[in-house]
């Protein structure tokens, strides 16, 4: 969708960019990341061709983009940019549809349009869409200033850190609304960032940049797990190996259909299913399979009366689809090296280990 | 920064003063047996004014015709590194007395109006220009960057961004020049412009000072008049957005 060949950008005293060769392919992110000056920007920049390249080539959906009309081309790609730039002499609404006007769109439809997306970023049409900017708090103006990349529907998007200028805690909340809008948009995005947390969790892939050059381009996961060089390693933390547990999920690395036990259940059959799989304890479900509980096998050893008068109550379970950051930080908090794994409706699926998940971390590692 | 309500209250409260001070003069004038000689010159008033604001009217209009398009060339673009030095030719335009630049436009466009128009045009010029400049300077980068990579055209970005978000600004500056002009208009009389300077100076001349305060009230409620209408035109025009008075 999106390929860069061999771009550079010199300026008079700099070599801001230096030969990158990239491609993304159609509704992937690809996140930019580096340090500070390293010319993720110029390279962003040389995509909507607001900086010109001094060599090489960008195609978009196989067009040479030197070769389009550059007004055209700005308008059919999404651009958002760090400092949001909303007009303060317009409402929110006529931000919202600059470029729909711009292309002579009818204009009730793309109003109508606007409310949606405002809907969809959580603010209120009807009371946002008649403010200016200046009465908006900084994070209503970015995620104003989001939308207003999406309104014209382009299939590209270039976002300049539009997260940047945010706390944390709402930064969080709207990576999460804008990757539930691209869930269902789908577009092209090009994502500058110089976090790698936003980049590990927004990103397809990942281009590391530094002082103009590409040094790797990357799954988050591969990034993670086999930074090309020092540098790589150095930028994403020593703590990356934490950093790869927001990737996998529970599903992935629980041990799935595993030995279970109900209530009617005489304590001998617990005893010798968790002798034969040499488990500590066992869970316990309902009829139809519900996690309901656990026993030990110190407490079923030797007994005979059903489980029903021995388990203890799950202190905590963990959904299937979430990761494993939250399934270890769960484990942590609770004292387990264990959780039962169940799915959205509660129906026991797999158990997760401490041990599991250290395994599974460590086997790429060892592939080596 | 003052909040709209202590805003509105301040230049609320300015308006009642001048009306007050304006009545209490009259009433002054009044017991003085002024007010009578005043009125003797009623129809010269009326159509004197009349003049004036013609004048008024036409050199700010040339004004604001010439000094935002001037403005906006030498705020941006290929001429902007004309800025600073034309802005020096403006500061020396201001030192130089009024009363020189009509003598100098008499000396080359002879006696009547369109020398007085001319002097009037130029006086007025130079603080919608500055005013212009300044509030194209003072848009954020970030804005124009923000536009341009949507996709708008340089016309565009003046049209749409660059000037409505100076306007307040400009707006000031036209409301400055229009003040200084009115004042100035009297001045026109001497090189045969017309306007109510001919009561002022023709009441100084025979020390009629009934027909001086013929000329000089009349100038001041004119003046008064067009900044309350300029303000308005500043307050409604200029969308809420960036209007610090709404
Ligand atoms: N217009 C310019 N003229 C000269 N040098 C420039 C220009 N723009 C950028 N540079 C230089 O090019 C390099 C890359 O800049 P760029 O803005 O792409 O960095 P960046 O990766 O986006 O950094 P940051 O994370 O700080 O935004 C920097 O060293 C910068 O100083
Ligand atoms: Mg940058």
């Amino acid at each position: 969708m999106i390929r860069l060949e061999n771009l550079s950008k010199h300026f008079a005293s700099s070599i801001a960019v230096d030969g990158v060769s990239m491609e993304v392919a159609e509704g992937e992110v690809c996140v930019l990341l580096g340090p500070s000056g390293c010319g993720k920007t110029t390279t962003m920049k040389m995509i909507n061709r607001l900086i010109e390249p001094s060599s090489g080539k960008v195609f978009i959906d196989g067009r040479d983009t030197s070769s389009v009309d550059v007004v055209e081309l700005r308008r059919s790609i999404g651009y958002v940019i760090q400092q949001i730039g909303l007009f303060p002499n317009k409402t929110i609404e006529d931000n919202i549809c600059i470029v729909p006007d711009l292309l002579g769109k009818d204009r009730k439809a793309s109003r109508r349009r606007a409310a949606e997306l405002l809907e969809m970023v959580n603010l209120d049409p009807a009371i946002f869409s008649k403010r200016y900017p200046k009465e908006l708090s900084g994070g209503q103006q970015q995620r104003v200033g989001v939308i207003r990349a999406l309104a014209a529907d382009p299939p590209v998007l270039l976002m300049d850190e539009p997260f940047g200028a945010i706390d944390p805690i709402n930064r969080e909340v709207i990576q999460d609304e804008f990757m539930k809008l691209q869930a269902s948009l789908k577009k092209t995005v090009i994502f500058v960032s110089h976090d790698i947390d936003e980049a590990v969790k927004m990103a397809s892939n990942v281009a590391i940049f530094r002082s103009g050059k590409l040094v790797q381009y990357d799954t988050p996961d591969n990034l993670l797990a086999h930074p090309a060089d020092s540098f790589v390693a150095d930028f994403v933390g020593t703590d990356r190996t934490l950093k790869r547990l927001r990737l996998i999920s529970v599903r992935d690395a629980m041990t799935a259909d595993p030995p279970r036990v109900r209530a009617e259940d005489p304590a001998e059959l617990a005893t010798a299913l968790m002798r034969e799989h040499d488990h500590a304890s066992i869970v316990m479900v309902g009829p139809r399979g519900r996690a309901r509980g656990y026993v030990r096998r110190d407490t079923t050893e030797g007994r005979a009366e059903p489980i029903s008068e021995l388990f203890e109550k799950l202190p905590c379970m963990i959904n299937v689809n979430d990761n494993l950051r939250n399934a270890v930080s769960m484990m942590f908090t609770n004292d387990l090296s264990w959780l039962p794994c169940v799915d959205d409706d509660g129906f026991y699926k797999g158990y997760i280990t401490q041990q599991g998940i250290t395994h599974l971390l460590g086997a790429t590692y060892r592939d080596i | 920064m003052m909040g709209k309500p202590a805003w509105a209250m301040i230049s609320r409260l300015c308006r009642w003063l001048s009306m007050v001070a304006i009545f209490a003069l009259g009433i002054l004038a009044h017991s003085s047996g002024l007010t009578a000689s005043v009125a003797e010159y009623w129809g010269d008033i009326r159509y004197l004014s009349i003049q004036h604001l013609e004048l008024t009217a036409i050199s700010g209009a040339m004004a604001i015709v010439i000094g935002i398009p001037l403005g906006v060339l030498l705020a941006r673009g290929k001429l902007g590194f004309m800025g600073p030095i034309i802005a020096q030719i403006v500061n020396l335009g201001t030192t130089i007395p009024t009363l020189a630049i009509l003598a100098l436009a008499m000396t080359v466009l002879g006696l009547g109006s369109p020398p007085a128009l001319f002097g009037l045009t130029v006086l007025t010029i130079l603080p919608i220009m500055l005013n212009t400049i300044a509030g194209l300077r003072s848009i954020p980068p970030a804005l124009i960057e923000a536009a341009r990579g949507m996709g708008m055209t340089n016309g565009q970005i003046l049209m749409k961004v660059e000037l409505p978000n100076a306007m307040f600004v400009i707006l000031a500056g036209i409301r400055t020049a229009l003040a200084i002009n009115i004042g100035t208009v009297p001045l026109a009389f001497l090189i045969g412009g017309g306007g109510l300077g001919e009561l002022i100076f023709t009441g100084i001349d025979l020390m009629d000072t009934g027909m001086l305060l013929a000329g000089a009230i009349p100038t001041a409620l004119l003046a008064i008049l067009v900044d309350i209408a300029a303000s308005q035109v500043q307050f409604w025009l200029v969308p809420r957005g960036i209007n610090p008075l709404r």
